[in-house]
């Protein structure tokens, strides 16, 4: 029961309009948790309602019992590329350090242990030669692990990645999953908004599958099915051998 | 060289002058801000909306501070609740609300006074400062500068990653509030510097200009404040040379070295951009 992260009966509505609708699943925390679903199907509002950031019509979300709200220290969130600022003035190695913050508190500096440590999470995703530079002289794939590496500086034990894939090259992903799964095995929690049908199976032990309602939540081999897929895409899937086909 | 030497035997001369250096310092440091989020339409807002918490305060006989941050305040809670709650953008909302409260305003300046003070608040008249505006103006820096530099941390991430902090527990809109509450005193510290419709050139074009020079936040705030204190300066001085209106020259002097950096900063300035593609061109990469 405690290990948990637990969403009942969850609504959300914008200006009246219903974006998610009776969502309810349970987890158990140490899994690797792919979001999927079609374009315009609430994945990037869920992640958004599970973090407690957009006001809910109904439900509860709950992470080992106690309310998301009292659980914020322990989350690390990287949000879609197309939201950020790339131009602000901030060199990586700082981006970086802005994962020390929310453990620092009100009116503590970084002090220099802080800048180390911002510098191994850096190392980790492959980053660290790019420590001056400004995060918009970095390519795509690159900023992206930058966030990631401010993610690892939360010292989170519960990651939300908004679309973390897209627009980024292979070597970048590559580094990406290899680290999501690197938390799993210690066991850390980390959902991920993904759309790219063909490395669902390599990618995630387990899924979200939403449409505005929830289509499937448990093990890949469980909800990656045709027939669910098929539902919730509201489309038909081709079969080829066992799995699922790509072309939509 | 006149200038220094009436300086140094005019006391309304010297007030006016470091009235007009702190107004150009906290202006680039709460500037840098309003820039980076985007709100540069905001600071022309709250300005212009500070104007019938002016006229109020005249009819209540009390000080033009306590009218105008509080009519500063309302826009910004005004706007908040439109754009929150209703369809309408953000941009429509800030010109809803602050075209309403400047109508407003001048009306009410109308009925209480004279249309020299009109003239007066709308474009600045520095050498008109008292003493009584001098100290006011040096707590409202005093307590800018203390915001700024104690929650340092939580501007520059949420100002970065809005996201991200809200993620984290920060109270985000908690610092929008906060930081247009400090607007809104910058605003009224400056009210007889640079005048209530030119405020907005020493906000944005000093921090704008600061912003093309670095890749750095707090590099920016120094650089700004920087340039807003020699805008501010330099346009006291021929301000008080033709005798023009000390608003208009300050900001045609923050116009002045925003265009320098824009013509020659290394990285951004268009003049070397161009040079480094031609050279690229040349080089056949």
């Amino acid at each position: 029961m405690s290990n948990q992260i637990e969403v009942s009966n969850l609504h959300v509505s914008y200006y009246g309009k219903q974006v998610l609708n009776d969502i309810s699943f349970t987890f158990d925390s140490g899994k690797l948790i792919g979001i999927l679903g079609p374009n315009g199907a609430g994945k990037s509002t869920l992640m958004k309602a599970l973090l407690g950031l957009i006001p809910r019509d109904a439900g509860s979300i709950s992470i080992e019992g106690k309310p998301i709200e009292a659980s914020r220290k322990r989350i690390a969130y990287v949000p879609q590329r197309s939201n950020i600022d790339w131009d602000f003035p901030i060199i990586v190695r700082d981006a970086v350090m802005l994962g020390t913050y929310p453990k620092l508190g009100l009116f503590r500096r970084p002090k220099k242990e802080d800048k180390a440590f911002a510098m191994e999470c850096l190392r980790k995703v492959g980053m660290e030669s790019y420590a001056k530079s400004q995060i918009g002289e970095l390519s795509g794939g690159q900023q992206q692990r930058v966030f990631l590496a401010r993610a690892l500086a939360q010292k989170a034990e519960y990651f939300f990645l908004d679309e973390p894939f897209v627009g980024i090259d292979v070597s970048s992903e590559e580094v990406i999953i290899n680290i999501l799964k690197d938390l799993r095995d210690a066991g850390k929690t980390v959902f991920v908004v993904h759309h790219d049908l063909a490395k669902v199976e390599r990618y995630f032990d387990n899924l979200l599958l939403v449409n505005k309602e929830l289509y499937g939540a448990g093990p890949v081999q469980h909800v990656f099915k045709p027939q669910l897929m098929q539902q919730a895409y509201k489309s038909p899937f081709a079969v080829i051998g066992d799995s699922l086909g790509v072309g939509i | 060289m006149e200038f220094i030497h009436d300086l140094q035997n005019y006391e309304f001369l010297q007030k006016a002058f470091l009235t007009s250096i702190m107004v150009g310092i906290i202006c680039g440091v709460i500037g840098c801000f309003i820039v980076l989020r985007g709100l540069a339409l905001m600071g022309d807002a709250i300005s212009h909306a500070v104007l019938p918490g002016v006229a109020i305060s005249y009819m209540l006989g009390i000080s033009y501070f306590y009218g105008a941050v509080a009519t500063g305040v309302l826009t910004a809670l005004g706007i908040g609740v439109i754009s929150q709650n209703s369809r309408v953008k953000s941009d429509s909302s800030i010109g809803i609300v602050f075209s309403a409260f400047f109508a407003a305003g001048i009306i009410l300046i109308t009925m209480a006074r004279s249309a020299t003070d009109l003239t007066q608040i709308l474009f600045g008249n520095v050498l008109a400062v008292r003493a009584s505006d001098m100290k006011l103006t040096l707590i409202i820096g005093s307590i800018v500068l203390l915001a700024v530099i104690l929650f340092y941390k939580e501007l520059l991430v949420s100002s970065f990653d809005e996201t991200m902090a809200a993620a984290y527990g920060l109270k985000t809109r908690l610092i929008h509030y906060g930081l247009m509450v400090l607007l809104t005193l910058v605003t009224v510290a400056s009210l007889q510097t640079v005048g209530v419709i030119l405020v907005v050139s020493l906000l944005i074009t000093p921090a704008s200009t600061a912003y093309l020079l670095t890749n750095r936040l707090s590099t920016m705030i120094v650089l700004a404040s920087f340039f807003g204190a020699i805008s501010a300066g330099i346009g006291l001085y021929i301000s008080f040379l033709f005798d023009w209106p000390s608003g208009p020259v300050i900001a045609l002097a923050t116009t002045a070295l925003f265009i320098l950096a824009f013509l020659f900063s290394p990285k951004q300035g268009i003049i070397f951009r161009k040079l480094r593609s031609s050279r690229k061109i040349a080089d056949g990469v």
